[in-house]
């Protein structure tokens, strides 16, 4: 695991920023949190952005390690400064917690999500759909004669967007994966590699 | 040393191998085989308790007096969401217990069995953990890792859910030494840079202030240690919150009182007015902070707390230490003393002469009198002839009289005060007083009541009666639902919509119904020799003491105010509470 970058103000770690005053912006973060796969633990999580009154923009879940059974999931959620300080404190102190990381302030990092686009049409609709999925680098992945279905990836914007093209050709049905998401370069296997788990990263396994 | 046993025996073995002496528990079908199991030996001692919610209030004063996790066994369905009141309590007051559930067997689950509810599902935002155990191996080891995560970091109820077929087959015994442990290891030690930064601060200070609070005692003595260490080496002035009273001895020098809501004047100026406050195992609860913006405006802040979603939570602070009380304030005091041991002598001596001037106000004056017996004075008059008892408890209900026993009753030994802060839940006392006495026998313990909150969870005088817990109800009765009674008086315009205690019983017959000592007193001249009686009786006492009806709880920061604006008793209450006030709770 390499060290992580922290923004002042912005971890748990910024307990000991100097923060003056906290600003009532809203700010959107992408959080990983790597939890033991035990019954109810994604319950757990839901409960408690539900019971403290915390937004979920975003939401993906899946085990990660089979043997350590670790998952990981991916959330995307808004909030001020301190609420977000306060997600990541409640969360890192669930007892199936691992590890909380805000991959929005620890350095850079990439999203994708992955969608289904069900577009129906014909004529001229149909070959703009197929043009313009070209341009995004969607795939065809289904296709009759009035309808395709369309698999594009990429970070969520770019699927807003491609689905906003999409509406006035046809579309009919949208599924959409959540977000998952990753830090940029060499370091981090988190969550996997169980021995380099350490309380460390995110200040102790927390009460 | 591993054997083959069933789920029932593995359940009072691993009971036994954590320490467990005794459970507060009701008996029911999807808890049969763990009943059959406690019949047959004699080293934990079953408590019958009358009512679930009374089996997790008697665990958690259990647990509170002695510092060990108290522990509840109740069945499923009903049993379980009885439960749910005591274990949000526990919750709220980071108080370590640990409640066992029956559950329908496993194949049934899901299907609306009889006297089945969806337990861990139910119970999930309101323990710090919880498990449904499917496979009778993993039982021993879920328990095991139960009692850790009840008692390390903060401490909070959990809650283990055992379907009746899991009890009955058998499995190979885990050992708590074997039990696989988990990897919640809450970090004890605090930062030493923030260490060193807070003991700095503690040299240059000229009116600091320690505020103290519940974490005090859940770190255990030590931290109880440490804290009149410190308070004596520096000569800060010591406040704590409602839950932390008995940590800094009431009769120690330093000592300014309860703080906030209905704390002291002197203790609510002293943390308005401070320029570093530093605050030990307390959560700027909104009954501390009133308003937050005009929340001690030139100090600078530190605190010690073990969970870092305390910090920063409702008040922004300048030093946050995350960690245990005692390892923090014994690395506090070495640095501090490494350092030179300094303090702004002079400064502090001025704050002294300040905060002394406060005290003048006698915030706790009330208008005696002669004809009805003032709560306040049944309070003191308790103080005066039980202060001398070596082995004083108290446990509380919800309400004023709350407030009057925090305000008037003196503890100099944490462990001592049992009370319901974080939900304030009527109805805790009473059985906390149970779970009290069962945990030191000959020891002094008065439940301090309002009869509204009594009535709440009074069928446990079967139990008190059946186990002949000498447990003193010392009841306030007002025939009002008192706080609220206030509360509609300063913001509902006198408008007393059901506040009223009507048709009580007559709680003299009610205990003698129960083979119970009653006494009931209205005079003030006959109070003492009532309280006499009621001590020296060897055995329970419900003891009806008829008060003041109208009497109102003062000092009060009103909701919505800050620190320096409280209402002292000889104030005029009306229109105390703006209407921005009024939404407050
Ligand atoms: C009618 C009514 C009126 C009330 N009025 C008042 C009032 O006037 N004044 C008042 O003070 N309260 C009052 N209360 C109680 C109030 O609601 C809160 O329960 C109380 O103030 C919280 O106390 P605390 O801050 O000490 O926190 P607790 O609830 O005791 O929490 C303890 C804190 O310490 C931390 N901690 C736990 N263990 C450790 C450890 N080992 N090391 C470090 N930190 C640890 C926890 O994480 C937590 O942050 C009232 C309650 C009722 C019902
Ligand atoms: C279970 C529960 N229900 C309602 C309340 C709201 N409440 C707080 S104090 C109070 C009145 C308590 O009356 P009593 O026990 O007689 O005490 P007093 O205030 O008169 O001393 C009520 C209803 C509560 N705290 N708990």
């Amino acid at each position: 695991m390499s060290p992580l970058k922290i923004k002042k103000g912005t971890s748990k770690h910024s307990a000991y920023d100097l923060r003056s005053n906290y600003a009532d912006t809203q700010e959107t973060h992408t959080l990983a949190v790597i939890v033991d796969n035990e019954a109810g633990v994604l319950a757990r999580v839901i409960g408690l952005f539900s019971g403290r009154g915390y937004n979920i923009d975003s939401l993906t879940v899946a085990e990660i390690d089979h043997q350590g059974h670790r998952s990981r999931i991916t959330v995307v959620t808004t909030g001020t400064p301190q609420v977000i300080e306060q997600i990541k404190s409640q969360l890192s102190r669930m007892v199936p917690v691992y590890e909380v990381h805000d991959l929005t302030v620890e350095g850079p990092s990439v999203e994708r999500e992955l969608a289904l686009l069900k577009v129906v049409g014909e004529g001229e609709k149909r070959v703009e759909a197929l043009r313009l999925a070209d341009i995004f680098r969607a795939n065809v992945v289904d296709s009759t004669l009035e309808s395709f279905v369309f698999e594009i990836t990429g970070p969520p914007e770019k699927i807003d967007a491609f689905a906003e093209l999409m509406r006035p050709l046809g579309l009919e049905e949208v599924a959409r994966t959540g977000v998952a998401a990753l830090s940029r370069g060499g370091s981090g296997s988190l969550g996997v590699a169980s021995d380099k788990v350490t309380a460390d990263v995110t200040g102790g396994a927390n009460a | 040393m591993s054997r083959q046993m069933t789920g029932a025996q593995m359940v009072v073995k691993a009971l036994k191998d954590q320490g467990v002496d005794t459970i507060f528990g009701y008996p029911g079908g999807a808890v049969l085989p763990i009943y059959d199991e406690i019949f047959q030996q004699n080293d934990i001692r079953h408590v019958l308790v009358r009512h679930e919610q009374a089996a997790v209030h008697a665990a958690e004063g259990y647990a509170r007096s002695t510092g060990k996790p108290g522990v509840a066994l109740v069945t499923s369905g009903p049993g379980a969401t009885n439960a749910v009141t005591g274990l949000t309590d526990a919750l709220m007051d980071s108080i370590p217990i640990v409640v066992l559930t029956g559950q329908v067997p496993t194949f049934m689950i899901g299907n609306d069995a009889f006297q089945e509810a969806d337990t861990v599902g139910i119970t999930r935002p309101c323990t710090k953990h919880n498990w449904l155990v499917k496979e009778t191996e993993k039982l021993p080891g879920v328990i095991h890792q139960a009692f850790h995560v009840a008692t390390k970091g903060r401490p909070g109820p959990v809650l283990v859910d055992i379907p009746k077929d899991v009890q009955f087959a058998s499995a190979r015994y885990t050992s708590p030494e074997k039990a696989p442990v988990g990897h919640y290891q809450p970090r004890t030690k605090g930062d030493a840079t923030a260490i060193a930064e807070l003991a700095r601060m503690m040299e240059t200070a000229e009116r600091p202030i320690l505020y103290t609070g519940g974490g005090v005692i859940n770190s255990g003595d030590e931290a109880t240690r440490l804290l009149r260490e410190l308070a004596g080496a520096t000569n800060f002035p010591v406040t704590s919150t409602l839950m932390g009273l008995g940590a800094y001895p009431a009769s120690g020098d330093n000592w300014l009182g309860m703080l906030g809501m209905h704390g002291l004047y002197e203790a609510n100026m002293a943390m308005h007015g401070c320029d570093l406050m530093i605050c030990v195992g307390a959560r700027f609860d909104d009954r501390i902070t009133g308003r937050v913006d005009a929340f001690s405006p030139n100090s600078k802040k530190a605190h010690i707390d073990i969970d870092p979603s305390s910090i920063n939570k409702v008040i922004h602070v300048d030093v946050p230490i995350i960690g245990d009380v005692a390892s923090v304030l014994g690395d506090l005091l070495e640095v501090w003393k490494e350092r030179g041991a300094k303090t702004n002598e002079e400064g502090i001596a001025r704050w002294w002469s300040q905060i002394s001037e406060w005290k003048k106000t006698r915030c706790l004056d009330y208008a005696p009198s002669k004809e009805t017996i003032k709560p306040q004075h049944a309070v003191e008059r308790l103080e005066a002839l039980t202060r001398d008892h070596p082995k004083r408890y108290i446990t509380t209900e919800v309400g004023q009289h709350q407030m009057w026993a925090a305000q008037y009753l003196h503890f100099n030994e944490p462990n001592r005060w049992m009370t319901s802060g974080g939900l304030g839940t009527m109805g805790y006392g009473f059985p906390a007083s149970v779970g009290v006495q069962m945990a030191h026998p000959d020891a002094l313990v008065i439940n301090v009541a309002g009869e509204a909150s009594w009535l709440m969870n009074m069928q446990e005088m079967g139990t008190v009666a059946q186990y002949r817990l000498p447990v003193k109800q010392f009841i306030l009765n007002n025939e009002r639902l008192g706080m609220v009674r206030q509360w509609q008086e300063l913001l509902h315009g006198e408008r007393y919509s059901h506040s009223w205690s009507e048709s009580l019983p007559d709680f003299v017959k009610l205990a003698e119904s129960f083979g119970i000592k009653g006494l009931t007193v209205s005079d003030p001249a006959d109070l003492d020799d009532a309280i006499r009686e009621m001590l020296d009786h060897d055995g329970p006492v419900i003891f009806d003491c008829l008060v003041e009806k109208h009497e109102n709880c003062f000092p009060m920061i009103p909701s919505g105010a800050p620190h320096n604006e409280m209402l002292l008793g000889n104030a005029s209450t009306k229109d105390a509470i703006g209407s921005k006030g009024a939404v407050l709770v």
